[in-house]
């Protein structure tokens, strides 16, 4: 492994582990936004730029500005106040991340995927990558195209309901 | 390693020079349009302006208010200048003058682009100040709407030369066919998407008529209220920057990139082909800024969804049949295309204007008399 693997991924686990522990939601989603960063460096060093560069495009483009924008429209941008944690609560938590974690290490360790030697890295360009969406899985895409536009649409109906209730 | 110091010091040096000349050409140029001289006290015709300015950003006291989150408050500027910055790297600005030569360069500019929009939150609500907290909202809420009919305008682009690297978009564009460059601009779907394009752009970097987030008479300076000294002259130029970045990539989609116009114009630099194409783009935003007045929220946020992208949605049609009708074996195919292609952008973009009009209605103050 190289010296910024370990730099990046250092970053991620860290950033990760602070968005989750600290006080004020709105430094924890700015915390999140660098753990998404660290997750698109990832993917970067597996040579996988198209990914990588999604990854920031959705991830810190939309997602992290739509937790931004949904914190400040429900609780107002004054940090919460502190909340006393229960040692159950943090026991619960402990025991439920260590069964997912041995559960899936477990599926992954036995799946056959792994016992493959995987083939030289090879990078996907992107037009290998959009030939195979526009062939092979234009299906899938139409599909998740079709499922994007009910859901849109869906909800335009009910900010609309709520605004006529409201009047 | 000399070579990536070779091709990161040009780009952090030229283009804070750049806006330097811009910054005292724009003042300059308004200061025309609006009937006075404009800056000519410090050095010969004022030319030094931008100089005194520099250093007095400097030495200005930098002052963060109490109650402010002083962390996010210092990292916001970083945060907004360095994907900026970054953006540049993907850009040709002359014939082999890529800093890298992505697969996917258009994607990661778009990607890159992106995260400018959490800068402008984190200085916005990190001042503790409801203006600032205003002005990043609007912000924000504008560069989501615009940031959609932006890339679907440059879509056509990647459609018709089946690539994402800006590199080969421009290469294609180099070629001349009867002495005059292949330009993207010279197709009705080019001619239409650049149109859009610049349109996007102008609201992206936050410029008249769409300047609404820093609009002074409502909301002071928005999100930079709380920021002055370095941090402010830091915001600026990172907004500058984008504004040339998002320039020359419209340069680049559209306008031919590094190439020369017509064929016996070629023995100029390519450089310096691209950076008089990124003057004239620039002239353009000071000459909009000196004559449109500013728009309503309401108003830029309508003109974005009801207008722009059904327009760049005709736009990608338009630029599937250019492809598609380029064998046809009819007498006077070349026109014919280009007339069909043509009245299939005008006639939605005529309608679309009458359709989204807002009926005139009085006008109700809810808070003044």
């Amino acid at each position: 492994m190289h010296w910024s693997f370990y730099i990046v991924a250092g970053l991620t686990i860290g950033s990760a582990i602070a968005a989750m522990s600290l006080r004020n939601i709105v430094h924890c989603a700015l915390l999140l936004t660098i753990t998404f960063a660290g997750l698109a460096l990832l993917y970067l060093q597996l040579n996988a730029q198209f990914i990588a560069l999604a990854q920031i495009l959705i991830y810190i483009g939309a997602v992290a500005i739509l937790i931004v924008f949904a914190i400040l429209l429900t609780r107002g941008s004054d940090a919460a106040p502190a909340s006393t944690r229960p040692l159950r609560g943090i026991a619960c938590g402990v025991v439920i991340a260590i069964a997912a974690f041995a559960t899936l290490a477990r599926a992954i360790g036995s799946s056959a995927a792994i016992r493959q030697t995987s083939p030289a890295a090879q990078t996907a360009t992107v037009r290998q990558i959009g030939q195979e969406l526009m062939k092979n899985y234009i299906v899938p895409l139409e599909i998740v195209a079709l499922l994007l536009t009910a859901a849109l649409i869906g909800a335009a109906v009910i900010a609309l309901q709520e605004r006529r209730r409201s009047e | 390693m000399i070579s990536i110091l070779l091709s990161i010091i040009p780009i952090i040096a030229v283009f804070p020079l750049l806006f330097a000349i811009t910054t005292l050409l724009e003042r300059k140029g308004l200061g025309r349009i609006q009937n006075r001289y404009g800056p000519n006290r410090v050095g010969p015709y004022g030319l030094l302006q931008p100089i005194a300015d520099g250093i007095k950003m400097l030495i200005k006291e930098d002052i963060v208010p109490r109650s402010a989150d002083w962390v996010v408050h210092f990292l916001a500027p970083i945060a907004l200048l360095v994907p900026v910055l970054l953006s540049f790297s993907v850009l040709p600005l002359g014939r082999n003058m890529a800093a890298i030569d992505l697969d996917g360069g258009l994607l990661f500019f778009f990607a890159v682009g992106a995260a400018t929009e959490l800068a402008v939150f984190m200085a916005g609500w990190s001042s503790r100040n409801k203006y600032s907290l205003l002005g990043a909202m609007r912000a924000i809420a504008q560069m989501i709407s615009y940031e959609v009919p932006l890339v679907l305008s440059a879509i056509p682009v990647v459609m018709l030369t089946g690539t994402l690297s800006l590199t080969t978009i421009v290469n294609q564009q180099a070629q001349f066919v009867h002495g005059i460059g292949s330009w993207n601009l010279f197709t009705p779907w080019g001619l239409a998407g650049a149109a859009l394009f610049l349109v996007a752009a102008t609201a992206e970097s936050n410029r008249t008529p769409f300047d609404i987030p820093e609009a002074e008479s409502e909301i002071i300076a928005g999100y930079l209220t709380e920021y002055s000294g370095f941090k402010y002259a830091l915001f600026f130029l990172g907004e500058y920057l984008g504004l040339f970045a998002l320039s020359s990539l419209g340069v680049t989609l559209f306008l031919g990139g590094w190439s020369a116009p017509l064929v016996f114009l070629d023995w100029f630099p390519s450089w310096g082909w691209f950076f008089l194409k990124l003057f004239a783009m620039i002239a353009f935003f000071i000459w909009t800024r000196g004559t449109l007045p500013r728009l309503r929220s309401d108003q830029l946020l309508r003109f974005s969804w009801k207008f722009m992208l059904p327009m760049c949605l005709i736009n990608l049609l338009v630029a599937g049949l250019w492809q598609y009708s380029t064998t046809w074996a009819v007498p006077g195919a070349p026109l014919l295309r280009w007339v069909i292609c043509l009245v299939l952008i005008a006639v939605p973009y005529v309608a679309l204007a009458r359709v989204i009009e807002p009926k005139v209605s009085k006008r109700v103050y809810r808070y003044a008399a």
